[in-house]
């Protein structure tokens, strides 16, 4: 249910246009990874990469590699719907689809995959997953109402939801929490402690304290100015980038002197 | 603000009571001053169209009056075509039937080919070939009804007849397909054809605008989820566009039912028959092509009579579009308004 990611050597463009330059990594399976830095640095664009949502932008492209378990995703054989199918996304605003009615949100996913489930096992399923995304208890007796007259922060909880109901093996999440209320915003890191168990998670955050808070591995983007590309600073144990980061940058960046 | 406009002196009440209001009703006055002519331009706009429709509607209820209350003797005496003891309902209904049919066949053909075309241009053609054909499509749009009508006459209805001949001898048994199939291919398969080809355009047009505007969103939250493009295109794509695409087969439909000359040239008429018979000869009319044939040599009550079945039309095509207006409200709630 959990799987580790090596990214080696990765160069990403917007057509010619090279946003993030040279990023190697690991991620471990059942941790929390934390993605920093200024704006514009490249964190959601490389997040993309991860699960092949980048190349879906015309245009873009990619160099260099990202492994699950060994196995490269933009091998020539490897198809990106089945990768985005291990590796799930959560967005920065909750896009529930507005069309459907809350169960179905839940179900969507499922129901690309494997047409074919009992009533009873998709009753299972919805309640399951809508307790993994701590949103049962608010939802339960409006299953059928539309997902979009939900409040935001339950939103982005549904599409967690959603996302964890295809059981991938990582989830991605850029900045999930930035549309968010503080309470809401607990919610769902409270959440990711949970989910932590059973996924990989990578999160890409503004809020230093958030990353401070749910995650155990922090890397820290930074850019050289406008039209340079991204490039990954430094990565470290969580606690040590926010104590005593090996780049004066870093340090500065985590302290608030710039950003 | 109020205090800092004089500071020696302390204020005294009344000073702000008096120049607050008076700065803010110099910023109000401009502001409302737009917003009114705004409004009443707006509300002009929506008045003057009430009221055309209502004078449409009162003009062809004046003038349909005399026939409406005529006697079926004096009715056939004005009107060639009406036989002796043909109520005006039964003279109309068959015209209505007709009308109808023809313009939900074409439609029922025209849907799926455009929605396809127009899926295809949105999200599945290279930019470059999506511009180009959008361009063409845009085209047919431009070609006159008249040259429709030679086309079907002189071209799609020999080129159809064999087929039409087919399905009569292998499908038969389906109701549209029964009868004598007509030797000359000028019928009112033929006709929804030729309807179809002229309502395309418009559906095309405006079923790509309606998916191209699908939020980005929502089609990467399928994508996400491991969808693949056709997927992405039915639970993003589709659901969003609904109400637009059924607002684009309602423009279709009502460009359908008035058509006159395409099917005037090529249908050979039949009249005071209900007949779903559509690959037989003189079984159906529409009500425009009617009104176009006859209305050179109508005189007195044999106008009021045109015009009555021209009242008709109206109301059908108002029916057509409170229906579909209807049927996109019914849902609104899992609508992508929110
Ligand atoms: N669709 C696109 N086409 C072209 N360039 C893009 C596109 N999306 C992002 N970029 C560029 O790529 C670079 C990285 O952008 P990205 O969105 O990844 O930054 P980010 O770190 O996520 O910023 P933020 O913290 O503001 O979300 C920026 O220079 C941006 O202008
Ligand atoms: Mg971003």
């Amino acid at each position: 249910m959990a799987q580790r990611i090596d990214v080696n050597d990765m160069n990403i463009y917007y057509g010619d246009f090279l946003a993030v330059e040279g990023v190697s990594m690991t991620i471990d399976p059942k941790s929390v990874t934390a993605f920093i830095g200024p704006s514009g640095c490249g964190k959601t664009t490389f997040l993309r990469t991860l699960n092949r949502m980048h190349e879906v932008t015309p245009g873009a492209r990619v160099e260099g590699s990202v492994e699950l378990e060994g196995v490269d995703l933009y091998g020539d054989d490897i198809d990106p719907v089945a990768v985005r199918r291990n590796i799930g996304m959560v967005f920065q605003r909750p896009n529930p689809f507005p069309t459907m009615s809350i169960r179905d949100n839940v179900l969507a996913g499922v129901k690309l995959n494997n047409r074919k489930m009992s009533k009873p096992d998709q009753d299972d399923l919805v309640e399951s997953s809508l307790r993994g995304a701590n949103l049962w208890n608010e939802v339960k007796d409006r299953l059928e109402k539309p997902g979009s007259g939900l409040s935001g922060g339950q939103q982005q909880r549904l599409c967690i939801a959603r996302t964890i109901a295809v059981k991938p093996q990582v989830v991605l999440m850029d900045e999930p929490c930035s549309a968010l209320d503080p309470i809401s915003t607990l919610a769902i890191e409270d959440l990711i402690q949970e989910l932590k168990k059973d996924f990989t998670i990578v999160i890409v955050t503004h809020n230093m304290q958030q990353a401070a808070r749910v995650s155990d591995r922090t890397a820290f983007f930074n850019i050289a100015g406008t039209g340079k590309p991204g490039r990954l600073i430094e990565m470290n144990d969580t606690a040590t980038i926010f104590s005593s980061p090996a780049v004066k940058a870093t340090e500065d960046y985590v302290s608030g002197r710039f950003g | 603000m109020t205090t800092t406009d004089s500071p020696q002196r302390p204020a005294r009440p009344g000073d702000h009571a008096e120049r607050a209001p008076a700065r803010r009703r110099r910023r109000g006055t401009t502001e409302r001053g737009f917003n009114r002519v705004f409004r009443w331009i707006a509300t002009g706009a929506g008045a003057f169209i009430l009221a055309t429709l209502a004078a449409v509607a009162l003009f062809l209820l004046i003038r349909a009056w005399p026939a409406l209350t005529a006697s079926e003797d004096e009715l056939s005496d004005a009107v060639g075509r009406i036989p002796e003891g043909t109520s005006l309902l039964e003279f109309v209904g068959p015209l209505i039937f007709g009308t109808l049919l023809a313009a939900l066949l074409a439609l029922a053909l025209a849907m799926p080919v455009a929605m396809g075309i127009g899926l295809f241009i949105s999200h599945y053609a290279p930019p470059r070939l999506a511009q180009v054909l959008g361009y063409l499509v845009d085209l047919l749009a431009a070609i006159p009804s008249v040259v429709y009508g030679l086309w079907g006459f002189l071209v799609l209805a020999p080129v159809l007849k064999p087929f039409w001949f087919w399905l009569g001898e292998n499908l038969g048994w389906f109701p549209l397909f029964a009868g004598q199939v007509s030797a000359t291919g000028k019928v009112l398969a033929t006709v929804s054809v030729v309807l179809a080809v002229m309502i395309l355009p418009i559906i095309t047009a405006v079923s790509r605008e309606v998916f191209l505007q699908t939020p980005k969103l929502h089609e990467e939250a399928a994508l996400a989820l491991g969808a693949t493009r056709w997927e992405v295109i039915r639970v993003a794509v589709l659901p969003f566009g609904r109400s637009g695409v059924m607002s684009a087969a309602m423009l279709g439909l009502g460009r359908a039912l008035g058509e006159t000359m395409a099917v005037l040239m090529i249908i050979s008429p039949g009249f005071l028959v209900y007949s779903l018979e559509i690959l037989a000869a003189a079984r159906h009319n529409t009500i425009a092509a009617f009104i176009a044939l006859d209305f050179a040599e109508a005189s007195g009550l044999g106008v009021n009579a045109l015009i009555a079945t021209g009242l008709a039309l109206f109301l059908i095509t108002m029916a057509v579009n409170m229906t579909a207006r209807a049927i996109v409200a019914r849902r609104k709630d899992f609508s992508g308004a929110n």
